[in-house]
């Protein structure tokens, strides 16, 4: 081990020299701004049409009933709308508020919502030249003749990765706390949150469902975010071992993330789906409680998917590196 | 540098083969084949590289000079052969053969998103105990004192290839291998890279050097392997390998139509026209209306006087070698040294 370490922070200096972390961080300075000010409008908005969160919630299970009850909108939506709709009468009857208007919560809600696309997207800025890059400019040359062996340096990279996956959860809850704070204030840790909706069908079993602080539940949530982050990040650095280009290993990735958003969204037909990787990225959604992309899918079912996509993607990363010529 | 302590041990010491091999023999190349894609690049290429000489690899372009330094160094697997550094094989134990060597694969590419020492200390912690110290002396041998905290991307082309020297020698290396050190380099850079080169050797380290240029093997190595068509043609000391190849006598008179009338009269000399001769063009840029020859180089004492007495000024006479090709073509005529 005492080995690795130096190597470890070989790739750890060298992903933080080329900056990547710092773009990381721009996006998400440029980014949270944003969506703070139109949760603000958003805020100001409902302030002047309802007098508090509870005939806010009401109306808005009745505009959900409504559409129910439409013959032009499909059985899909009608699903996850009856679905939505059992939720937020738990809601109302215990009496608690699922968008109140503080950092804590804003957090909680920026993040879930980023799982899919946003948080990919900042994991593939570090990771994907991790090892196309030395390609692409050569330094793989000077790196593969230096007296170690293949799977050491491969393994550093890994956990240099690991380290940078870690850091952008962290650093993202952190920014966005921070930021919208400074608008809605810095309360809400310890405001209950429901989980444990369980899914059949089209009805919601709320035997399980208990109340969890804020605090808790966001800790939870980043776990699943990280671990999803996480089989993003090492099928990309399995990519940027099999393609010579850093750009052809950025739109690889960037397809297949994508691909798997759309297939979430047409679902049912084909349940064999499921088990594609980027199908089951949506961690979160099981912990609020919103129904899986494809029926049937559970927690565990993606944990265990996107696991094995994981250990796949390192099988074929160590065993391309430690054997191929480099020839260009 | 303690480079040559390995190479001053015993050979009667009865040890097995192996061990004796890295008594004297620095890199021991034997039956090396590589096929990429089912096409065969490498056919057979045996030679050793001897401790504290300088070994020149000589090719053209394409004859598969890169790809055997790149199966050197382990960055490709040979199909067959085997190949040891200082008794360690590459394939097997690439820790320990690597160990030894230090080796710049083409061009000299560094992090340039790093300054020269940050690049200097990431290599060294893929050593064993290579230290601020060593860093320094290395930075000294190669004179990048002045601009060793700059970003690498500000460097010349001549910096960075002292910038990767450094780095190969960071783990005092008993071989260093350099693949067409001098491309790109002008004339000075040429210069001081082969007195540096001397210099190396001169403390005991082997080098092990490619080109595509005679004259530069030439200028710079004590022994050579003449590759062509992934094969070694031969492997034997530069000046047999000169002398194999001939050499043309160039002369250059102060009145150039007499002089080559002169030469014309002479038995054993033949004259060769000025698109036959297979001289470097731009060894000859400074020679204007030179006759060009071959003839035994005894007999240019005699023959200067002869021209003196004919009342024809000698401005130069010079032997300068032939082009690779005409080596090559000597060697495939059926008259390899090797």
């Amino acid at each position: 081990m005492d080995r690795l370490l130096p190597l470890i922070q070989n790739e750890t200096l060298k992903i933080w020299k080329k900056k990547r972390f710092y773009v990381v961080v721009l996006v998400l300075l440029v980014l949270i701004p944003i969506f703070t000010y139109a949760q603000m409008k958003i805020a100001e908005n409902n302030q002047k049409n309802f007098r508090d969160w509870r005939s806010q919630t009401m109306q808005q299970i009745s505009d959900y009933q409504n559409a129910l009850s439409s013959e032009r909108i499909p059985e899909e939506w009608k699903r996850f709308r009856r679905i939505a709709v059992q939720q937020l009468q738990y809601y109302l009857d215990h009496d608690v508020n699922p968008r109140s208007p503080d950092g804590v919560t804003f957090t909680r809600g920026f993040m879930a919502n980023s799982v899919t696309l946003f948080y990919p997207l900042l994991v593939l800025a570090i990771a994907s030249d991790l090892v196309s890059g030395e390609r692409s400019s050569g330094t793989i040359k000077m790196l593969l003749t230096r007296p170690v062996r293949r799977w050491k340096i491969l393994f550093s990279k890994l956990v240099a990765l690991t380290l940078y996956v870690s850091l952008i959860v962290v650093a993202s809850g952190i920014l966005c706390y921070l930021i919208s704070g400074a608008i809605f204030g810095y309360g809400g840790w310890t405001m209950p949150i429901f989980t444990g909706f369980l899914i059949n069908g089209s009805d919601v079993d709320s035997a399980a469902v208990h109340a969890v602080p804020q605090w808790l539940y966001m800790l939870m949530q980043a776990g699943l975010i990280w671990f999803s982050s996480m089989t993003v990040a090492i099928l990309a650095l399995m990519v940027s071992v099999l393609v010579r280009s850093t750009a052809a290993s950025i739109v690889t990735m960037m397809a297949a993330v994508i691909a798997g958003t759309i297939l979430a969204n047409m679902s049912s037909s084909w349940t064999s789906a499921k088990y594609v990787f980027a199908v089951n990225i949506d961690l979160t959604g099981y912990l609020a409680g919103s129904p899986p992309p494809i029926e049937g899918m559970t927690l565990l079912f993606s944990l265990l998917t996107l696991g094995g996509w994981a250990v796949a993607a390192l099988i074929v990363s160590f065993g391309v590196f430690t054997k191929q010529d480099i020839l260009n | 540098m303690n480079i040559s302590s390995a190479s001053k041990k015993d050979p009667e010491l009865g040890l097995p083969e192996y061990v004796q091999q890295t008594a004297e023999t620095v890199l021991y190349v034997q039956g090396l084949k590589k096929k990429i894609r089912g096409k065969p690049i490498i056919h057979d290429v045996s030679f050793d590289v001897r401790a504290g000489e300088i070994f020149g690899f000589l090719g053209p372009n394409g004859s598969g000079k890169t790809t055997t330094i790149r199966m050197l160094v382990d960055l490709i697997k040979p199909t067959a052969g085997e190949i040891k550094i200082c008794g360690h094989d590459v394939n097997r134990d690439p820790e320990q053969a690597l160990r030894h060597i230090g080796c710049i694969v083409e061009n000299p590419e560094v992090y340039t998103y790093m300054t020269g020492w940050e690049n200097l200390e990431h290599f060294a912690r893929m050593l064993r105990d290579i230290g601020i110290d060593r860093i320094n002396e290395v930075v000294n041998i190669v004179r990048l004192e002045q601009r060793i905290h700059d970003k690498v991307k500000t460097y010349s082309l001549g910096m960075r290839q002292r910038l990767g020297i450094a780095q190969a020698l960071l783990g005092r290396p008993k071989l260093l291998i350099l693949d067409e050190p001098t491309n790109g380099l002008d004339p000075k850079g040429i210069k001081e890279l082969r007195e540096f080169i001397r210099m190396l050797a001169n403390e005991g380290m082997s080098l092990f050097i490619s080109s595509h240029l005679l004259s530069e093997i030439q200028l710079m190595c004590d022994r050579v392997a003449i590759i062509s068509n992934g094969r070694v043609l031969a492997v034997g000391t530069v000046d047999e390998l000169v002398e194999q190849a001939g050499s043309y006598v160039v002369w250059q008179f102060d009145k150039p139509e007499e002089g080559r009338k002169l030469l014309a009269g002479e038995p054993d000399l033949r004259l060769i026209a000025p698109d036959e001769h297979r001289i470097d063009e731009g060894l000859l840029a400074n020679l204007t209306e030179a006759s060009i020859t071959t003839m035994p180089a005894e007999r240019i004492p005699a023959l200067v006087e002869k021209a003196v007495r004919a009342g024809i000024g000698v401005l130069s006479v010079q032997r300068i070698a032939p082009t690779l090709e005409e080596l090559f073509l000597k060697m495939t005529e059926g008259e390899g040294i090797g």
